[in-house]
Parts: structure tokens; C-alpha cells; sequence
């Protein structure tokens, strides 16, 4: 596991990392979420040894190894530009970390081989990196990483220099990856949803502190503030109050709305809504709505619930929350 | 830019008479001049004690100087693209001062520190000749190549960044392993350009090295300085264009190394 206490660092006045603490369970894959500027890579680099610390201290698997060089900590790791090694083969690529090991030579091409061959790029050996795809770069850096068994895998945003296809891709394969290997591995990257699909756990990172960590099915329904919950899926506004857009439901009837809402209890309440626009979205359909307050914001219904209301522009409708997910009225959030 | 086909083939007839009168024309009279009287006269010509000599004295400051230029210069251009430190900006000044300053200028100057009565003048009642001296001619031909490997291996150092050097260290290699077997390969090319432009500028070096050279045939005579006392000394023009031509033939055995080993990069 890897514990971060009391982490400080600042370059000149500015504070990218403000007294983070956080504790990253053996085994698991947790991601560091934020947005761009919110010290997550910073907060990587510490754990890794690449950076310094100001003030607090970093722990991997019990050894407090704040003083410890890079060489000496036992990770892995992967960046966002690949940093291959261009003037060597894929195969010495990932041979590097046994080469300068000295382990036996039958053993490395043994290791070597296998690694290739778990992500996917046997046959490939003798290439070199500039004859690779971006995808296939990463794959071989991420072998190369492996292939000391580090005892924690850092990934620095690995797919964020990759078109979407393939980081879709990529994504879902790290993650069978991740259950095959079991190393404990922190992801840190700015897309809520790479973080929702591939990660068991995620820290939420908002200029150099942490808003919230848990895992992603409660930081989704219980987020910590209003920071964590506009950042992990999209929100709505409504009456003052950030909502989940499927979180709405609409109904061309006052009474019935209002018998619903009540039910439901500690929203803001019902609003009379003028339908702007009715996008159909494969199975869901997203509806821009006007309030009478001159509130704009946006509800998502099923395909059949919008198909039973059948909306048009112009119409007037009846909107209200069915799960109140504001922040003020969720439960505490996990321990930070 | 478009230009019409007139403009364009007058364009290239004057630059490539520009080249031909200031290039070609004189290397080819020279040339000329030299195998004019026949093959066997060349060798004789260059094959005499002094010119043996002077050719082994060019080669020894080039072995010497190479080597020096290449651990100085590599550590000067990590220091200027790495490092931060204060004064980081002279440095830069500095490491471009032999381009402006002129050669002849360098040998006086350095008369003025290693001579007698100079800054470090003590150095020849020691028993170390500096001027007049071998060691002389070595610091002359130093401070002229100073720049070209630091200048060939800084923007490469630039480009590669210093991800890859990172990445080597979250592998377990140490500082020095790194360095071989990451930074070096990383700037090889670079540092090969820098040593061709070493090499062939320490060849053809004459304003600073004839100021601190004692100038004795077959002793202290580097090429450069034998071709000029044949001409002006000994009245003796075919041997100055002999001599020419042989410099001339070592600067372009290392311009054609370096086209080779370009191809050799390039199909890579
Ligand atoms: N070497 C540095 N010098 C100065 N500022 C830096 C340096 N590295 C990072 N920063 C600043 O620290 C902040 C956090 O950086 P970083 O951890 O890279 O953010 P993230 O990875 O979340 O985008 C950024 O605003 C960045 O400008
Ligand atoms: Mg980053």
C-alpha cells in the first residue's frame, strides 16, 4: 500500500500540493482525479521520487521512503509521452530495468517475451519505437514498467496522448490487466470517466488538496461537495440546487408533479419549464428546458418516458427532483 | 513563392557562379597546380622530414584536442540546458566568445598569460614550455573549437528532454548508467557533428597557433604553418600547394565521414 501524509509543495508562491493526505490500499487501482493544473501529477512525482517534497512524508508497502531515490522504491513507471527509449528495440526497451539488475541473460529474454506477450505486442521485439502506433508505445512502456515487479505502478495520464478509440481501448485493457496482475497501481488522469470505468477507488483533486476519496459508486451518489459532484458527471441547476440530470422527471400535469415531489421530499420544489429543444441521444433523450425564472437547464429521460410525454418545443412541462443528490443533503462522505 | 522560369534559371546560373569563383576555382587551381608536375613530385613533395612532421603534429593536436573537447563540451551543454544556477547566462556568453573573438587575438593573449612574466609564465621555470611549446598550440586549438560540440549537442539535449532519463531512473539505473546508456546514445549525433567541426577546425587553425608556435620545421610546424613558410620563408610555391593539397585532403576525408555516417543515420 502507499500512504502520503501531510504532503506539501510549492514552486515560488504558487502551492500545488497542500498538506495532501492519502492512503492507497494494496492490490487496489485507484485513480487521481482532477482537473488540469490540480497537482495530481505533482502528487504522482512525489510518490515516485521524481519530485521532493516541502513538507510530509511518503510510505510504499510500510518502508517510509521520503529520502529515497527513485531507483531504491520498488514502482513502476508510466508517462504520458511514452518516454521510450528511441534509439533501443521494443525488446530492449523492456529489457532495461532486468539489464541494469544484471539478472541472467535466459531469464530477461524468458521475461521479455512473456510481457510482450500480455500486452500484445509479440513480434515486435526488433522494432523500434518510432516504427510503433502511440497505443503500441504504451503498451511497451507500460511492459517495461513491469517488468521489475514494482511493487506499486504509477501512471501518469497514459492514455491522454491517445485518440479516443484507442484509449477506450486501452482503458478496458488495463483494467483486465490490473485483475490479472493484482499490482497496486494509481492512475492519475482528468477524464471522470476513464476514472469511473477502470478505477476502484478515486481521489478526487482540486488545486493541490483532496475534495474526496471513495469509490466511484458513492462518489457519484454521495458526493462530498458541490467541487466533486459537478466534476464526476454532468449537473443540472435547478431552483438553486445541482442536480443529476436523470435525476429530473418531468410531467405535463402540476398535481401529479407535485403529489411526486412531496413524496420525494427535500428537493427544490416543482418548476414550470418551457421545452427548448428535444435531442434524441441513441436511448436517452436529453431535454433543454427554460424555466419560468429564466433558468436554463437540461433533463435526461429514457427513450419511453419522453416518447409517453411526447415533447415538442414550445411545450410547457412540469419538472421536479425523484433523488435529492445535492451535496447539503447527502450523507457524510467517506473518511478522508 | 512562385517565381517565373526565367527569373528561377537566372537566379541559379548567379549563385552557382558565385560558388564556382569563390569555391571551386581556387581549390581546382590549386589542385591544378599541384598534380601538374605529376604524382611522384606530390608524394616527394609531401613526404619530406618537415611535412611528415607537421602532418604528425596536426593529427597529435587533433587527438588531443578531441577528447578534451568532447567530455568539456558534453558537460558544458548538460550544465547550460539542465542546470540552474547563477551566472548561467555569462556561460552562454562565454562558450560563444572564440566565434567572435579573432584567432590571432586568442595567441596573443594567451602569450600574455602563459609567457614569460605572464599570469601563469611561472610554469616555464618549471620545466613546461606553454608557448613555443606543444602544450601552447594544444590550448590555442582548444579555446577556437570550444564551441561546436557544446553548440551541436545543446539543442539536442533541448529535444530529448528529460522524460526518458527519468523513466531510466524509475528502472533502478543509477546517474552514470543513465548517462551511458540513455543520454549519450540520445545525443550521439549531435556529438559526432561537433567532433567533424572540432576535427576540421582544429586542421585548418593558423592566426592563433602560428602566435604561440616556435614555427621550426620539422619540429613545431603544424600543416597550416608549413604551408605558410613555404610560400613566404623558403619561396618554395609548389611546396606550399603540395602541403595545401594534402591539408585539404584530410578536410575532405572528414567531410566525406560525416556524409557517411549521415546516410548510415538516415537508414536507420
Ligand atoms: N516544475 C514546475 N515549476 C513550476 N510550476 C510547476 C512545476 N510543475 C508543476 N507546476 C505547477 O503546479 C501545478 C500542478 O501541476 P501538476 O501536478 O502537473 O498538475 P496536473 O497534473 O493535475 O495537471 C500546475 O499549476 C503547474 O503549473
Ligand atoms: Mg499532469
Amino acid at each position: 500500500m502507499i500512504s502520503v501524509t501531510g504532503a506539501r509543495k510549492t514552486y515560488g508562491d504558487f502551492v500545488a500540493l497542500d498538506g495532501v493526505s492519502l492512503d492507497i490500499p494494496a492490490g487496489s487501482l485507484t485513480a487521481l482525479l482532477g482537473p488540469s493544473g490540480s497537482g495530481k501529477s505533482t502528487l504522482l512525482r512525489a510518490i515516485a521520487g521524481l519530485e521532493g517534497l516541502d513538507h510530509g512524508r511518503v510510505g510504499i508497502g510500510g518502508t517510509d521512503v521520503t529520502g529515497i531515490p527513485p531507483q531504491k522504491r520498488g514502482i513502476g513507471f508510466v508517462f504520458q509521452h511514452y518516454a521510450a527509449f528511441k534509439h533501443m528495440t521494443v525488446r530492449d526497451n523492456v529489457a532495461f530495468g532486468l539489464t541494469i539488475r544484471k539478472r541472467p541473460k535466459a531469464e530477461i529474454a524468458r521475461k521479455v517475451d512473456d510481457l510482450l506477450e500480455i500486452v500484445g505486442l509479440d513480434g515486435f521485439q526488433h522494432r523500434y519505437p518510432a516504427q510503433l502506433s502511440g497505443g503500441q508505445r504504451q503498451r511497451m512502456a507500460l511492459a517495461r514498467a513491469l517488468a521489475v515487479d514494482p511493487e506499486v505502478l504509477l501512471l501518469d495520464e497514459p492514455f491522454g496522448a491517445l485518440d479516443a478509440k484507442v484509449r477506450a481501448d486501452l482503458r478496458q485493457w488495463l483494467r483486465r490487466l490490473h485483475d490479472e496482475v493484482h499490482v497496486t497501481t494509481v492512475l492519475v488522469t482528468h477524464d471522470q470517466e476513464e476514472a469511473l470505468e477502470v478505477a476502484d477507488r478515486i481521489a478526487v483533486l482540486n488545486k493541490g488538496a483532496i475534495e474526496q476519496v471513495g469509490d466511484p459508486v458513492s462518489l457519484y451518489d454521495r458526493p462530498a461537495n458541490d467541487f466533486v459532484m459537478s466534476f464526476l458527471g454532468s449537473v443540472a441547476r435547478l431552483g438553486g440546487q445541482l442536480v443529476r440530470p436523470h435525476d429530473i422527471a418531468l410531467h405535463r400535469d402540476r398535481e401529479r408533479a407535485q403529489q411526486l415531489d412531496a413524496r420525494v421530499g427535500g428537493g427544490p420544489g416543482v418548476l414550470e419549464a418551457s421545452v427548448e429543444r428535444v435531442v434524441r441521444l441513441g436511448f436517452e433523450v436529453r431535454v433543454d428546458l427554460r424555466a419560468d425564472t429564466g433558468e436554463r437547464f437540461a433533463a435526461q429521460l429514457t427513450r419511453a418516458e419522453a416518447d409517453a410525454l411526447s415533447l415538442e418545443p414550445g411545450d410547457t412541462v412540469f419538472a421536479h427532483t425523484v433523488a435529492p443528490t445535492n451535496p447539503a443533503e447527502a450523507e457524510p462522505a467517506l473518511a478522508i | 513563392m512562385r517565381t517565373s522560369t526565367p527569373a528561377r534559371l537566372g537566379l541559379r546560373t548567379v549563385a552557382l557562379a558565385y560558388l564556382f569563383v569563390l569555391v571551386a576555382v581556387p581549390i581546382v587551381l590549386i589542385l591544378w597546380r599541384t598534380f601538374e608536375p605529376g604524382l611522384g613530385t606530390f608524394v616527394d613533395s609531401v613526404r619530406t622530414p618537415a611535412a611528415i612532421s607537421a602532418l604528425n603534429l596536426s593529427l597529435l593536436i587533433v587527438a588531443i584536442v578531441v577528447p578534451l573537447n568532447v567530455v568539456f563540451g558534453v558537460a558544458t551543454a548538460l550544465a547550460l540546458v539542465r542546470g540552474r544556477f547563477p551566472g548561467k547566462g555569462v556561460l552562454q556568453a562565454v562558450v560563444d566568445l572564440p566565434f567572435a573573438v579573432s584567432p590571432i587575438v586568442v595567441g596573443v593573449s594567451l602569450i600574455l598569460l602563459w609567457g614569460a612574466g605572464g599570469w601563469f609564465g611561472g610554469v616555464e621555470s618549471l620545466g613546461f614550455q606553454v608557448i613555443f611549446g606543444l602544450p601552447g598550440m594544444v590550448i590555442a586549438t582548444l579555446f577556437v573549437t570550444l564551441p561546436f560540440v557544446v553548440r551541436e549537442v545543446e539543442p539536442v539535449l533541448h529535444e530529448i528532454g528529460t522524460e526518458q532519463e527519468q523513466a531510466a531512473s524509475t528502472l533502478g539505473a543509477s546517474s552514470w548508467q543513465t548517462f551511458w546508456r540513455i543520454t549519450l546514445p540520445a545525443i550521439r549525433w549531435g556529438l559526432t557533428y561537433g567532433v567533424v567541426l572540432t576535427i576540421a577546425r582544429a586542421l585548418g587553425e593558423f592566426g592563433a597557433v602560428i602566435m604561440v608556435s616556435s614555427g621550426f620545421p620539422g619540429v613545431s610546424q603544424t600543416l597550416t604553418l608549413l604551408v605558410h613558410s613555404r610560400y613566404i620563408d623558403d619561396h618554395n610555391t609548389y611546396g606550399a600547394y603540395a602541403a595545401a593539397t594534402l591539408l585539404m585532403g584530410l578536410a575532405v576525408a572528414t567531410l566525406l565521414g560525416m556524409t557517411l555516417l549521415d546516410r548510415k543515420r538516415s537508414t536507420r
